[in-house]
């Protein structure tokens, strides 16, 4: 009964923590978007322009592939995230709180994304793509028609890791000013040592992570006509 | 080879043959087709040559062992590859030199059945089929119409709603048939269609190749590693052998040329037949059409007092017509050249191997 009551009393679980859990969820769910938006159309590209794909052009393929994708995902998001907060305050003018944290997640996320998209879409057999171009696909009708759709389960799957992973790093991010629940356990457990506090934002995050999980594997299940 | 290849094109009872089927409209023409692809340093010649009439409203099969540049065939006809040089036409237009729309536009009026099907899973039966409608921007409406009218054209119209892993192999290579056909092309080109299926289902698929030919007129290029399609299934045939076509014409002239190897692949003799035996000539009859009613034996024995041992038979009815290869012996006694005379007189190709 103590610790239930600790649960309900303690100022850093019933005031602090849906604050924190509100952060987290806007830092994911803000680079969340934005990995889509920018990581789908580049992990299409990277497929694409690969050889023997459907617009081969090696030099694309190796910049975007070999040195952007490649280096940014080389560097570690601790690292990362701190290089970029000049950059951070050119976009949203602060680099404080769960909006300027979006920028480096985004960033960090976006060549992990891609990879994984690019190898769904590996997956798709190219019989079904030379059978769309027979009956006179224009590429683009491939890439939505075929490759996309072919390869949901996978790309839903892909998403799902990233939207964990996204988690994960937010936490980091919440520690130079993104806030969110990573700073909380931060402030509370690290600093004022209130396990309670600690304890609960990690049970939160475990259940967070497995709801993304369960829905993105049912999503992705649901999708599958394989 | 190319002397073969040379002397069977420019062979004019064969062209001729082809020149005055009834519809001789040529619907497809491939002229000096080449084919280099360049596997590492080196460079390996697909299709060497190849030279290829199919008249409209006929049945074409190609065949060729693996690696004899079938696939590389189809895949310059449709275009999927670029050929290296030669020209490839579908009806008067000719396609290696058309722009990328104008070749979209022209893939249109050409079907094309896959091996395995290659139906994409993420979309049923039906969605499938209104696959190439939903390309060129068919209203929903008149898309759902033509579509049911192709599930019952080839037997699906309860699986409207399956996706292609809830059907057979059979159906879904029907599935992969009415897809081809959505555009109403005038030319259905089929790569192995039936190489990953069981034999009846093989008989099924090749019944309703021809069954839509009759019905929409189409031409029909059937590739194939199976003599068994070819009889089955074709007008016309062409053999291919490392990447050229070395014989090539109707079903009924090719068997009947003796010596021939597409002739000894459509008729072979069962078992081990005995070429030579002691005892007197052996020979290699031939006949197809209307000489394979005719009663050639007892005609034989009746007209020249002789005996005739039969080594050896098969009779085949291809197409519409039936052929028959059969290897006989005669007594020493026998008078050898009346009776060939007689018999190539009645149109038989006779061969004759003596001990
Ligand atoms: N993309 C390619 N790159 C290099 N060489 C190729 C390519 N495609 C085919 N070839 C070569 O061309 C030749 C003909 O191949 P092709 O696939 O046309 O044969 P096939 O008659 O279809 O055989 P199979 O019955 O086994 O399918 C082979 O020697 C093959 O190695
Ligand atoms: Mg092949």
């Amino acid at each position: 009964m103590d610790i239930l009551n600790d649960l309900f009393s303690n100022p850093g679980i019933t005031k602090a923590l849906p604050t924190a859990f509100a952060e987290t969820l806007q830092m994911v769910g803000i680079s969340g978007v934005f990995v889509v938006l920018i990581g789908l159309p580049l992990g299409v590209i990277l497929h694409t322009t690969a050889p023997g794909g459907l617009t081969p052009a090696p030099w694309v393929n190796a910049v975007l592939g070999g040195i952007i994708v490649n280096i940014t995902r080389s560097v570690p998001y601790a690292i990362l995230m701190v290089s970029l907060i000049p950059l951070t305050r050119m976009l949203v003018g602060t680099s404080i709180g769960p909006v300027a944290a979006s920028v480096s997640l985004t960033i960090g996320t976006v060549p992990f994304f891609a990879r994984l998209v690019e190898t769904s879409l590996r997956e798709v057999d190219f019989g079904k793509i030379d059978a769309a171009l027979v009956m006179g696909s224009t590429r683009l009708q491939v890439v939505r028609k075929v490759l996309l759709a072919e390869a949901m389960p996978g790309l839903v799957a892909a998403l799902t890791t990233t939207l964990v992973t996204l988690v994960g790093f937010s936490a980091m991010a919440g520690l130079i000013g993104g806030g969110g629940l990573g700073r909380l356990a931060y402030n509370y457990g690290y600093q004022r040592f209130d396990t309670t506090v600690m304890l609960t934002t990690i049970v939160i995050m475990v259940v967070l992570v497995q709801l993304i999980q369960f829905v993105g594997d049912r999503v992705s299940r649901r999708v599958d006509h394989r | 080879m190319t002397a073969i290849g040379a002397r069977l094109f420019g062979d004019a009872s064969i062209w001729g043959n082809f020149l005055s089927h009834p519809q001789g409209f040529l619907l497809i023409t491939v002229t000096d087709l080449r084919k280099v692809y360049r596997q590492g340093d080196r460079d390996v010649v697909a299709l060497d040559g190849v030279t290829l009439r199919v008249p409209k409203g006929s049945v074409h099969g190609i065949i060729g062992h693996s690696g004899a540049g079938k696939s590389t065939l189809v895949r310059c006809l449709t275009l999927l590859d670029r050929p290296t040089s030669g020209s490839v036409s579908i009806g008067d237009r000719e396609l290696s030199s058309v722009s990328d729309a104008e070749l979209r536009r022209a893939r249109r009026r050409i079907g094309m059945v896959f091996q395995h099907a290659n139906l994409l899973d993420s979309r049923t039966t039906a969605q499938n089929v209104a696959f190439p409608l939903e390309l060129v921007g068919t209203p929903k409406q008149e898309a759902a119409r033509k579509v049911a009218e192709l599930l019952k054209l080839v037997g699906l119209d309860r699986f409207a709603d399956a996706y292609p892993s809830q059907l057979s192999g059979g159906q879904r290579q029907r599935v992969g048939i009415a897809r081809a056909l959505a555009t109403d092309p005038d030319v259905l080109l089929c790569d192995e269609p039936t190489s990953a299926l069981d034999p009846a289902t093989t008989e099924e698929i090749l019944d309703l190749i021809k069954a839509l030919r009759d019905r929409l007129g189409l031409t029909v290029l059937i590739i194939t590693h199976e003599m068994h399609v070819v009889k089955r299934a074709c007008d016309s045939v062409s053999l291919l052998e490392a990447g050229r076509i070395v014989e090539s014409g109707r079903l009924a002239d090719v068997v009947a040329s003796p010596g021939g190897r597409l002739s000894m692949a459509l008729l072979p003799l069962p078992g081990e037949a005995p070429e030579v035996l002691p005892g007197g000539p052996v020979l290699d009859l031939l006949y197809s059409g209307d000489a394979a009613a005719m009663p050639v034996i007892s005609g034989i024995a009746r007209r020249f007092d002789t005996d005739v041992n039969v080594l050896a038979g098969s009779v085949e009815h291809l197409g519409e017509a039936q052929f028959a290869h059969l290897r006989i012996q005669l007594p020493s006694s026998a008078d050898l050249a009346a009776i060939t005379a007689h018999l190539t007189a009645n149109g038989i190709a006779v061969t004759t191997k003596e001990a």
